[in-house]
């Protein structure tokens, strides 16, 4: 009984303390870095595309909702033709971050990516791509990978010895 | 303009009054909910949110008004109206300020319970017409309720006629001049507190509804503007419970004369709905057994008791 009114007056008192609402349109939560959102891709420093097309993400992805096909340009580095990523499908579970090896997909903190039709929903490779390098800067993976695509000359990249000739590594 | 005229125009306006207050109770009742649950509430549609109840209107007027084939008709569309009538004809011996009054009856309190009694006929005949098990027993609940918990509504009500001597509202309002009758019939008002909570069905005691158990209890088969009804039904049962307690209770239209009559009556009926709202927010439902065990067991021998200690005072007195 007498819970009961301590209850009454406990729940009255609420009326002065703080509304924890946020009213969404016009005041926005906070959103962590890291928090998972929204797929891009990223460019390195030089502002070549990232990714190398290695479909390392389509294959982790477990909704199956990246699509790609790779190319190579003309100095035979890998890149993708097209990039899809079917957004009614994904889940955010960043699987495809994780597995991506050159850090190019990147999940952003940003969910307000409603549409009134569902094919809208299919991002392209414009779509995906941005201009800068996401969360992870001065990644460049052509500047610390082996082959030479006509970003560096074998042998010149960071922390790498120059080439042995083969000629001379006799016994 | 004749007697006839004004007293027509009384009527009319009480009974849109009534209903415009009800209807707006829709927005009281879910904006304060949210205050006391550190929330906004509705606050989009217009200043303050106060057009949600045009909004909530509209819609349910057009809701689709659909009667499922295996009910018993005639009953299942009667059901509604009941609640709606006999709580706004209990409205009309409820005065409102010196004058302001429907029908200045002699046996008021008695028109009141006689009316709120038959509101008990809504819950059960929507529950029987609607041929399904959980309205069946939602309102077999619902009649329990209301009935046992009429009996000592009606008896914590002796009090006040005992300290009035009189059946009329407006000899019990004139009657609170000195006192409100809230000093010497404390236990009274509480009773009667608790048992209108029951009357109408409103939570903490709304057994026949019961989402948790029953889905919506008696009223699981309505739709459109029939639930309208029920719905409306219970914030004008709200109403009439507040007014009833503002007029029996807490003096009715009396106070400092710095604001008129009517004024005062509004703020105090206004108070008493916001209790009902706060107690909505507050306290859990009780078990059907509890209730009944509480309501005979405790409230009915203490509303006796408060009969016969009245009694016993003001024969003393005499």
């Amino acid at each position: 009984m007498l819970s009961s009114i301590r209850t009454v007056w406990l729940v009255f008192l609420h009326m002065f303390k703080k509304r924890v609402t946020i009213e969404y349109p016009e005041k926005k939560a906070y959103l962590a870095p890291r928090w998972r959102g929204r797929i891009v891709l990223t460019r390195d420093p030089d502002h070549n595309e990232r990714c190398v097309a290695c479909y390392l993400c389509a294959a982790v992805c477990p909704t199956d909702c990246i699509s790609l096909q790779a190319t190579e340009d003309e100095n035979g580095r890998r890149k993708p033709e097209y990039f899809r990523i079917n957004f009614s499908r994904c889940i955010f579970c960043g699987l495809c971050e994780d597995a991506c090896p050159t850090y190019s997909i990147q999940l952003v903190p940003d969910f307000e990516m409603g549409e009134y039709k569902r094919q809208d929903l299919v991002y392209e490779k414009e779509d995906l791509l941005i201009d800068g390098q996401g969360k992870y800067h001065g990644y460049n993976f052509y500047r610390v990978a082996g082959v030479a695509v006509g970003v560096k000359g074998k042998g010149e990249g960071e922390n790498e010895s120059a080439p042995v000739d083969r000629k001379k590594l006799v016994p | 303009m004749s007697e006839t005229w004004i007293h027509i125009l009384i009527i009319v306006c009480v009974l849109l009054g009534m209903v415009t207050i009800a209807a707006g109770l829709i927005y009281v009742e879910r904006r304060m909910l949210a205050v006391w649950q550190e929330r906004y509430g509705p606050n989009r549609v217009g200043p303050f949110g106060i057009f949600q109840v045009m909004a909530d209107m509209v819609k349910i007027f057009f809701k689709e008004d659909w009667i499922p084939g295996f009910v018993d008709r005639k009953v299942f569309i009667v059901a509604p109206t009941i609640i709606m009538i006999t709580t706004l004809l209990s409205f009309a011996i409820v005065p409102f300020a010196p004058g302001i009054v429907v029908a200045n009856l002699n046996v008021g309190i008695l028109f009141f319970l006689a009316m709120s009694s038959l509101g008990a006929y809504t819950i059960v005949l929507a529950g029987w017409a609607s041929n399904n098990k959980y309205s069946l027993i939602g309102g077999l609940r619902g009649a329990a309720q209301m009935i046992s918990y009429e009996v000592f509504m009606g008896l914590s009500l002796m009090g006040v006629v005992i300290l009035a001597g009189s059946f009329n509202m407006t000899d019990i309002v004139m009657a609170q001049k000195g006192m409100w009758n809230v000093v010497p019939q404390f236990i009274g008002f509480v009773i009667f507190f608790i048992a209108g909570l029951a009357e109408t069905h409103r939570l903490p005691f709304d057994i026949p509804e019961a989402e948790s158990e029953l889905i919506a209890g008696f009223h699981s088969e309505y739709s459109g503007m029939k639930f309208g009804m029920f719905f409306v039904g219970e914030y004008l049962g709200i109403t009439l419970v507040s007014a009833m307690t503002t007029v029996l209770f807490f003096g009715g239209w009396l106070g400092p004369s710095f604001l008129p009559p009517i004024v005062w009556f509004l703020i105090k009926m206004f108070a008493f709905i916001l209790v009902f709202v706060l107690l909505r927010a507050s306290l859990p439902r009780p078990r059907y057994d509890q209730l009944m065990s509480w309501g005979w067991k405790i409230l009915l021998p203490l509303a006796l008791l408060n009969l016969l200690v009245t009694g016993a005072i003001v024969l003393y007195n005499q």
